[in-house]
């Protein structure tokens, strides 16, 4: 076989796309993965665990960072270029996905009389992904470079992201669900083991179990729904499945084998099931409540679930199983076609939950302090617009703002952990500063408040363990006491200890501004703008024809729109405008421009905002007035690629609502508006430090604590479903198993015992009273008769003559010699 | 396929020699002991291995006879495909006036266990290594164990089938009760053999009734024609008499009706005796409610039987109910399956949540087994192939696993001296494999894809949810019909809980903080105790990412018991 034409058959390479990171991940855990031992006190280690102290620790070496990086960033380099490769071919394709597809599956496991085959499959609809998925690794990739300069483990976090990105484009060229679910898991595991990568602090450990279990209830219910689909149709491949109208309208209008009575289709209760995974998976109410916990794990890790990876494969799985959940067929029964109004159970769960969770996450990121947590909510939110316009049928609009977010949203993490990075800088700083002089009374700062630490005891911990405490090395023979006791009070994350930082960070500045600006939809020049105005649009439409479901997603999303514009701002001018409002943020800074950790953190910046800027043009309707006839001569192109990956049936073809100006000012003014919002109360007047929230002012504390505290949703779980499942075991342990069965026994043990007991008795009374009486008597006759044995002749002589006399008297009577009377 | 010798009594005797000829070793010969345990343990695994090997290299092959005879009077297609499946076949008259005769064979269905039988007879050996109280007793009977156990699995006779099944429970009350731990060891090792004992009793009773009925078919005029008959096809030993205790005879008296006739009143004889002989061999498969000798037998035994009680003398049961009960009552299978898969349902929650709630390390592992084992009964009462089959593969995935998980927990308590979870922590530092073996072992209980569990437990679902539109259940009053889909749902919630326990362990015990005040320097991990982990974990790897390894080869298994359950 001829291994270049191979290589280059778009057929066999899909399988080569995850296989670059799979085999760093290999590489580096079992050759470049290299430790050496230092003290667990010694600088090098970070200070990740004080009570280490006494105990040597393995630290990476030098040669290992080198290489463990190398190998990491060649596996996603490969990645990228056979992606591209794919992508490239698949353009040159006319009508891509409407016959031709690139696909090859081999055997996998009989079970049964069916034989299930695993295979690869790239259509329309994963290539925008195999665009999407490899660039935001890679930046990622260059950004940990720097981010993860100083961190004892850094090999191993090499390792462990190349696995998450192996398993996110194994998802993506998956041609069948199980494959799909395989990847799926696995970067359920890679988050768990990057959540907590520092495991050392509780609240990381915690909180990766958090995201591991939430998640995990999901893909179980996921599961089943894949095990069911597979029952009704002996195929899990998705082209098979999807592009087959007949088996569609025939699993949606079968009655399911649970609530059929209830009017569910076995394709509406399957649909379910698989949206309950995506639900947990792309965070949406009510399994939201893991992905801000998630923020403990490097900043990395949260730009790879928030943007790249995790949370959008929740999308992508939706967006793949979308014809299974509308059907095909006549809108009836449990098919539906939300362009004319008739929706079923999948769709409605769509739409509510999506558009649901977007207003709400929305107005929990208003009230937070943090500056990753407002990221971390903005994403819930922005994934329910998603899943909200894949309730109303606007496919296309849901994956362009899938991959349009994900390079704004990488961009804002990548930036923010920049910001994190600077303030810390600034920490090191003045606390080199305090000790060349005495302390200064002044920079105690108004946030070390008791409420201050209670509120983000996470972000506290999280300052003390970054890689970076220990930045400056040669400052560890200060003292620890210090060190420590700064590092638990100062919050680097903490947006009212900013302020100024434009003029600290410009180039993080104009980076955050365009994934910001992004995220809020700033009208025409933004990807965000386009993506999130073609939801809009679509959910006009069908309220314009008086649809329930679509009136309710378009004013939900219009006012998470404004929220988001809002919160957007407000994030920017408290971190980045007016004056520093601490002495950290003063001294804020990422060390010489020409350091490595400068340049590798801020490359992928200017990446990633070149697609925030401008990978909205690609999907421009038509109509757009001046904008149309520029980037869409021919009709929206997006949408035209995208067209052929799914079949052309009236339910779920992808379709274009008119053009229609009114959703198009309502995005600008919910942008703008919102955007102004947010600079009247934090921009014009920047905050001063030590002033309250004009926010809480605003709301009431009772209403900000309520939207700082997640709603107490976190509270509420714990009263509903731990506490209750933890009593549940503790009874079936204690009552039911210890009391109940093995009572039961010991029970049964005890009465025999008695039994056994009482036996005892009866036997040493009856049987033994019996058995030992024979001979007991006969012992006692023989000793009465040893009494006779007296050895007198006189006495024997007596005895013999009435014996003699008895006899004869007897013989006498009875021979009837003597007859009496 | 055959070798040159008789392969299958070479795995049943060289332990049972090994066995013998260590207790005229020397106490003090310990390299020797261990020399002649350890050698006897490998070949007794490479020749299990061999036979398993190629086993599934003729199911690959399609070297498995696809026989569809039909006789002109009964039919006998099941017998013969169960006749067909059987390889390395040894039949020896033994006592031939009752019709017992020294029958082994091996299929689709224990070859894996015979493999994994190997695997932890080896594996076993060597966490034993450094037992120093009595080790020449210890190995000596802990041979005698392997015997057993290996010899259920290959047996063709019923008679046979008990006496290794005794065979299997003797040696492990006195490995229980003579090296277990000090505080509980006499009484989980009187509880575990009282209830096996009894449960056995009860089947045993039940399989003799089983002979006499089909004796007294087989000499009715219709019986003598169907017996005849397949002598004739040759199904059945020319030689055969109607007494007799030949699973293979049996299983053709099953297929043609004759365990089918009223026993008691209007109740058939197989639906008056399959919940005996089900539930009777169940126990020791922890079944609830009759599962609790197995956690305290787990946490009582010295490591090495743990490993092999929870890793292979389970299966005995799960192997042993479904060979007897479900093979020769087909229709006693269809009528209490149904209400039987609430018992097994009950085994994967509740198991599942004990295990949550343990303080002891060992527990957690114990209860663990309890929980999965549920999974294969779930699997038994599917009655498809689907579902079946990943019940075998469960089989053989759990015993993998909590021989695994009981190794990785001896090793910590070697050290610590201690099971009590709170008061560990930090281990992953100490026993960096132990701890990567133990999250192996830990993802595989959860399911999760790329291990053998996931490949188990899908096929085991999805056959729940085929059987859901098949199976009904008649209370008398109502008739319960798709309840399969409930069930499945909650199992799947027991299985959330699973991934909640491990991880719950994992991070308390080898996560964490080390306490080094109180345990100091502890001894690094040695070479046979990464052997150990090595041979028992990187199975569930490979069996993960490549179930064609074991898959057909239980389907095929399996084929006989669908036929005669009228499914195929």
């Amino acid at each position: 076989m001829d291994i270049a034409l191979l290589l280059n058959d778009p057929n066999f390479l899909p399988w080569l796309v995850p296989v670059g990171p799979l085999l760093a991940f290999i590489i580096i855990t079992f050759a470049t993965n290299r430790a050496r031992l230092v003290p667990a006190t010694s600088h090098e280690y970070g200070g990740h665990h004080p009570d280490y102290n006494g105990m040597l620790v393995p630290v990476v070496t030098p040669l290992s960072r080198v290489l463990s990086v190398t190998v990491g960033l060649s596996g996603v380099v490969m990645a990228l270029l056979i992606s591209l490769n794919i992508v490239g071919q698949a353009l040159g394709v006319r009508h891509f996905g409407e016959e031709v597809v690139f696909a090859s599956a081999v055997e996998w496991m009989a079970t049964g009389t069916t034989a299930f085959r695993m295979g690869v499959m790239v259509d329309p609809l994963n290539a925008l992904l195999l665009v999407m998925v490899p660039i935001a690794v890679l930046c990622i990739f260059i950004y940990s470079i720097g981010y993860m300069a100083h961190d004892p483990r850094q090999s191993r976090f090499f390792a462990l992201i190349s696995l998450f990105a192996a398993a996110m484009l194994t998802l993506t060229v998956a041609d069948n669900l199980l494959l799909l679910f395989v990847g799926w898991e696995v970067m359920g595991l890679c988050s768990y083991m990057l959540i907590g990568f520092w495991f050392e602090k509780h609240s990381a450990y915690r909180a990766a179990i958090k995201a591991f279990t939430v998640t995990r209830v999901a893909d179980v219910i996921m599961l089943l729904g894949i095990a069911y689909l597979y029952t009704m149709t002996g195929t899990l491949n998705f082209r098979e499945i999807m592009q087959d109208a007949a088996l569609l309208n025939a699993i949606n209008t079968a009655p399911a084998i649970l609530f059929g009575g209830l009017g569910v289709s076995a394709g509406g209760l399957i649909g379910s099931f698989l949206i309950i995974g995506t639900i947990g998976k792309s965070a949406q109410f009510p399994l939201h409540v893991w992905l801000p916990d998630a923020m403990e794990g490097p900043t990395p890790v949260s730009a790879m679930i928030h943007a790249a990876a995790m949370v959008s494969a929740g999308i992508y799985a939706v967006l793949r199983m979308f014809p299974l959940f509308v059907g095909a067929g006549d809108p009836i029964g449990g098919v539906a076609n939300p362009h004319i109004g008739v929706y079923n159970l999948p769709l409605v769960l769509l739409a509510v939950v999506g558009a649901f969770t977007a207003l709400f996450a929305a107005t929990m990121a208003v009230a937070q302090n943090d500056v990753k947590a407002v990221l971390a909510y903005s994403t819930i939110s922005q994934l329910g617009f998603m899943m909200a316009a894949l309730g109303i049928g606007a496919y296309v609009a849901a994956a362009f703002h899938l991959i349009t977010h994900a390079f704004f949203k990488a961009l804002l993490f990548m930036a923010s952990g920049s910001v994190i990075h600077a303030m810390e800088h600034g920490a090191h700083h003045l606390h080199e500063h305090a000790h060349d002089h005495e302390p200064e009374p002044t920079t105690r700062p108004y946030y070390e408040t008791a409420q201050a630490a209670e509120a983000h005891p996470e972000a506290a911990h999280a300052a003390h363990d970054d890689p970076h405490a220990h930045d400056h090395g040669h400052h560890a023979e200060h003292g620890h006491h210090e060190e420590h006791g700064h590092g638990h009070a100062f919050d680097p994350q903490d947006m009212r200890n900013m302020g100024g930082l434009a003029k600290k960070i410009p180039v993080t500045f104009v980076g955050f501004v365009i994934g910001g600006f992004a995220l809020a939809g700033f009208p025409l020049i933004t990807a965000g703008f386009w993506s999130k105005d073609e939801i809009l649009a679509e959910a006009w439409y069908g309220t314009l024809k008086g649809y329930g479901p679509q009136a309710l997603v378009f004013f939900l999303l219009a006012v998470a729109a404004f929220l988001t514009a809002f919160y957007t701002m407000r994030q920017i001018c408290l971190t980045f405008l007016g004056e520093p409002r601490t002495e950290e943020a003063k001294h804020a800074g990422l060390g010489g421009a020409r350091s490595i950790v400068s340049i590798t953190m801020q490359l992928p910046l200017i990446i990633l905002s070149f697609f925030a800027l401008f990978a909205g043009f690609v999907g421009v309707p038509k109509e757009f007035p001046l904008f149309g006839p520029i980037f869409s001569p021919d009709g929206n192109p997006f949408f035209h690629f995208l067209e052929f990956s799914v079949l052309p049936e009236p339910n779920f073809a992808p379709f274009h609502p008119p053009f229609n100006l009114f959703p198009v000012l309502v995005s600008f003014a919910v942008a703008l508006g919102g955007l102004y919002l947010g600079w009247r109360m934090y921009g014009r007047r920047p905050l001063q430090a030590g002033e309250t929230d004009p926010m809480e002012r605003i709301l009431g504390s009772a209403v900000y604590t309520t939207l700082q505290k997640r709603y107490y949703m976190d509270d509420l779980y714990s009263v509903l479903f731990v506490k209750p499942s933890q009593w549940l075991a503790r009874q079936v342990n204690t009552f039911l198993d210890r009391g109940v069965i093995d009572g039961t026994l010991h029970a049964i043990g005890a009465f025999f015992t008695w039994l056994g007991d009482l036996i005892k008795v009866l036997n040493s009374w009856l049987i033994d009273g019996v058995g030992d009486g024979i001979p007991r008597s006969i012992y006692t006759l023989g000793g009465w008769l040893r009494g006779t044995q007296t050895g007198r002749i006189q006495q024997y002589l007596l005895a013999v003559l009435i014996a003699f006399l008895i006899i004869g008297i007897v013989l006498a009577v009875s021979s009837g010699v003597v007859t009496a009377g | 396929m055959e070798f040159g010798f008789p392969v299958l009594s070479a795995l049943i005797f060289i332990p049972v020699v090994a066995g013998v000829l260590i207790l005229f070793i020397p106490a003090a010969s310990r390299d020797i002991i261990r020399g002649v345990a350890i050698t006897s343990a490998v070949v007794t695994l490479s020749l299990s291995a061999l036979v398993y090997f190629s086993y599934l290299n003729a199911v690959n092959a399609g070297a498995i006879p696809q026989t569809t005879v039909e006789a002109e009077e009964g039919s006998f297609r099941a017998t013969a495909a169960f006749k067909d499946r059987q390889f390395y076949v040894e039949n020896i008259p033994w006592v031939p006036s009752v019709g017992i005769s020294y029958h082994l064979g091996m299929d689709g269905l224990s070859g894996p266990m015979v493999l994994l039988t190997g695997m932890v007879a080896v594996a076993g050996v060597l966490i034993s290594w450094q037992i120093s109280d009595r080790q020449r007793e210890f190995y000596a009977f802990f041979m005698l164990l392997v015997a057993g156990v290996m010899g259920v699995f290959i047996s063709l006779d019923m008679f046979l089938l008990f006496f290794f099944y005794e065979l299997a429970i003797f040696p492990m009350y006195i490995l229980i009760a003579g090296w277990g731990w000090v505080k509980l060891r006499e009484y989980a090792a009187m509880k575990l053999t009282l209830y096996i004992l009894i449960g056995s009793v009860v089947a045993l009773v039940g399989a003799i009734a089983m002979v006499v009925t089909a004796a007294t078919y087989f000499e009715t005029e219709a019986g003598r024609q169907v017996l005849q008959a397949a002598i004739a096809a040759g199904v059945i030993n020319p030689n055969a008499t109607a007494v007799s205790f030949d699973l293979i005879q049996l299983t053709l008296a099953a297929e043609n009706g004759a365990f089918s006739l009223p026993f008691l009143g209007t109740v058939s004889f197989d639906v008056f005796w399959f919940p005996f002989i089900f539930i009777g061999f169940g126990v020791m498969a922890g079944l609830f409610p009759f599962h609790n000798w197995s956690p305290d037998g787990h946490v009582a035994a010295p490591t090495a039987v743990s490993m092999i009680h929870a890793g292979v003398l389970m299966k005995l049961g799960a192997f042993a109910a479904l060979r007897t009960a479900v093979q020769m009552m087909p229709e006693g299978a269809q009528t209490h399956l149904p209400w039987i898969v609430f018992l097994a349902t009950v085994n994967v929650v509740y198991g599942a949540l004990i295990a949550f709630r343990q303080r002891d390390f060992k527990y957690v592992i114990g209860f663990s087994s309890v929980s999965h084992m549920g999974l294969v009964t779930m699997g038994w009462a599917t009655m498809n192939a689907v579902g079946m089959t990943g019940a075998g593969l469960q089989m053989f995935s759990h015993g993998a696993m909590t021989a695994l998980f009981f190794g990785c927990v001896g090793m910590v308590y070697d050290r610590a001296h201690t099971r009590d979870i709170p008061s560990l922590g930090g281990f992953m530092k100490i026993l960096p494999w132990t701890g990567v073996f133990f999250i192996i072992g830990g993802l595989t209980s959860m399911g999760m894809p790329g291990f053998s569990g996931f490949v188990a437990e899908f096929p085991i679902f999805q056959g729940m949810w085929e059987a859901s539109d098949a199976v009904s259940l008649d209370l008398g009053v109502t008739t319960l019909s798709s309840y399969y889909s409930f069930l499945v749902i909650l199992a799947a919630l027991g299985i959330v809980i699973t991934a909640a326990y491990v991880l719950r362990v994992t991070s308390q015990v080898f996560f964490g903080e080390y306490n080094r005040a109180r345990y100091g320097e502890l001894p690094p991990i040695t070479i046979v105790e990464r052997a150990v982990l090595l041979l028992l974990g990187v199975p569930l790897i490979v069996l993960g990412l490549y179930p064609s390894i074991m898959a057909p080869m239980i389907t095929e298994g399996i084929i006989p018991v669908l036929m005669l359950l009228g499914r195929m």
